[in-house]
């Protein structure tokens, strides 16, 4: 579970960095411009004389916030999606899976950049484009876990108590299928922690001057023959995030899923 | 098998459509009139005007998307309006150096994930096996940019071996088909791996091995076949994927293919340039998953479709 103490670690950080940061995010020094790592500055700085080390610890919370926003909009969004195509079946089964069908028919890099070019760039747009591309994977798990779910035999009980649809579906189904949606929920983190740093490294996510990782890069791409340490510890921040969050993803499936073994 | 191969292809078509009214529906979303943001801001109102009429903007929203899927199919999709050029041509002239970079990246990757994925398996619970899984484990969670930016600034800006940005010859591509083709190769390297060694403990290699078949053709001759299946299903998929991460590695690398395009479109709101673009990945990325659906149900024959 190294994972999850990697992520603990960095969950921590991203919430204590206003305490633990050295200096603001958007600190301008003219005086330290540029500058490699040094005791003041352990990242170093970059072209305003920003403290790096101070940006990729406020960039933690950012990707994290975006990213977890994000993963939870496409959870709901799947789930209200999902729930109702496993449950009820027949055509509402058939048109969902449909719609579901002509999302995935976009790889998701591309669906993101459709919703920014309606939405316009911004944090909001980051979620909402998030959202919809995690959506179909989301609703197909759920769905799935459903089928399964209410053949059981504990269902068929609680229907024989009386139980109506909804009671069923929320107290009964739900709480099972929720061992696949963390486990997928925990590995969607990891992808949407790179689409907000890629979005923003192409200039359509989160804008300067915002201390984003993906946004960072994209402006330490100019200084990679003069100072090459603005680009490389953002990069390395992102890396460690989606290992860590992978790593828990990893963990959570062979904690709860024995069967996979 | 063929009835599926034949339900399959009779999706396509649904499929398709549904895809481009996605984009049309994108496009109508956009604030603004579709004919002034297509024209862009210096036109005139006869400009403005005599779109409307072309595209049939007065009219309710599906008649426009007849007009709009009419043109499109004769490859109209109006002009740019950074270049003043019609958006086809736009996409026509730099679909080559894309399509150059996309093949060249899934060489990389297969080269690359299925030798690391077998020598893996093979020398299983070695250190070998480890490094490499290791190095498939960072693969993948490293953003496509960030190793494009490593790789210019070990190989382009300290040791010189190749330039970092633009077109010419093969020495342009190598980069950027190494970044594109990286993640990829993780991916591939991990599941062959993992496919593989179910494969290497079955029976039937067993008895090879005990009629006295030497370990290496064991492997090549029965292991191979059977364990790479699955990685042939995944093969497809990230080849479908390559063209969206060429997105990433083109701008990366200001390298001019239709992956430049489209960003720079979008920041340009460039719009009847993005919508083309977009039709373009959307097919081929459909046709990409059905050639791999089709093909892996004609390969595994344990596989069967109701």
């Amino acid at each position: 579970m190294s994972g999850a103490a990697v992520l603990l670690i960095l969950i921590a950080v991203a919430l204590a960095a206003p305490a633990i940061a050295p200096y603001e995010p958007a600190e301008q020094d003219y005086q330290h411009v540029l500058e490699g790592s040094s005791l003041a500055h352990p990242f170093g700085t970059d072209n305003f004389g920003r403290d790096i080390f101070s940006r990729v610890l406020y960039g933690a919370r950012i990707s994290l916030s975006v990213g977890l926003l994000g993963v939870g909009l496409g959870l709901l969004a799947g789930m209200a999606v999902g729930l109702p195509a496993g449950h009820w079946g027949g055509w509402i089964d058939d048109v969902l899976m449909r719609l579901l069908d002509l999302l995935l028919a976009f790889p998701q890099l591309l669906l993101a950049i459709m919703v920014i070019t309606v939405l316009g760039v911004g944090d909001t747009n980051v979620i909402v484009a998030i959202g919809i591309f995690s959506l179909p994977v989301f609703a197909r798990v759920v769905r799935g876990q459903i089928l399964s779910l209410k053949q059981l035999d504990f269902v068929l009980a609680a229907r024989a108590m009386g139980a109506g649809d909804g009671r069923i579906l929320v107290w009964h189904l739900l709480p099972n299928a929720l061992a696949s949606i963390l486990v997928l929920a925990s590995l969607r983190l990891g992808t949407a922690i790179l689409t907000v740093a890629t979005l923003s490294f192409l200039g359509l996510g989160i804008r300067p001057p915002a201390s984003e990782w993906g946004t960072m890069l994209s402006d330490g791409r100019q200084f990679l023959q003069v100072a090459p340490h603005v680009a490389i510890f953002p990069g390395l921040a992102i890396v460690l995030s989606v290992l860590a969050v992978n790593l828990l993803g990893d963990g959570l499936r062979d904690a709860l899923d024995p069967r996979l073994r | 098998m063929t009835r599926y191969i034949v339900r399959r292809l009779a999706l396509l078509v649904p499929l398709l459509v549904g895809a481009s009214i996605l984009v049309f529906v994108t496009m109508r979303l956009i604030p603004g009139d579709p004919a002034r943001l297509a024209l862009g801001a210096e036109a005139t109102e006869e400009q403005v005007q005599l779109m409307r009429r072309q595209w049939g903007l007065d009219q309710p929203l599906p008649v426009q998307y007849v007009y709009w899927i009419g043109h499109a199919v004769q490859g109209d999709f109006g002009r740019s309006t950074v270049s003043r050029v019609p958006a086809g041509q736009e996409i026509a002239l730099r679909l080559p150096a894309t399509l150059r970079l996309a093949g060249l990246s899934m060489l990389v990757s297969m080269v690359l994930g299925l030798g690391l994925g077998v020598v893996a398996a093979v020398r299983h619970n070695t250190v070998l096996d480890r490094i490499s899984m290791v190095v498939a484990l960072f693969g993948v969670c490293t953003p496509t940019f960030w190793l494009g930016l490593m790789l210019i600034l070990v190989f382009s800006v300290r040791l010189g071996w190749f330039p970092s940005f633009g077109q010419g010859g093969l020495e342009h591509l190598v980069l950027p088909a190494l970044t594109l083709g990286a993640a990829a190769a993780a991916v591939i390297a991990r599941v062959t791996r993992s496919s593989l060694l179910d494969v290497l403990s079955a029976d039937y290699l067993r008895t090879a091995r005990a009629k006295g078949l030497a370990e290496h053709l064991v492997i090549a001759r029965h292991a191979l076949k059977n364990g790479l299946i699955p990685v042939l299903t995944l093969l497809g998929i990230e080849l479908g994927g390559l063209l969206a991460g060429a997105i990433v590695t083109e701008t990366v690398f200001a390298y001019p293919g239709i992956g430049l395009l489209l960003v720079n479109s979008v920041s340009n709101r460039d719009f009847a340039v993005v919508q083309a673009a977009l039709l373009l990945f959307a097919l081929q990325f459909i046709l990409v998953n059905l050639l791999v659906d089709v093909l892996y149900a004609v390969i595994d024959p344990r596989i069967s479709y109701g």
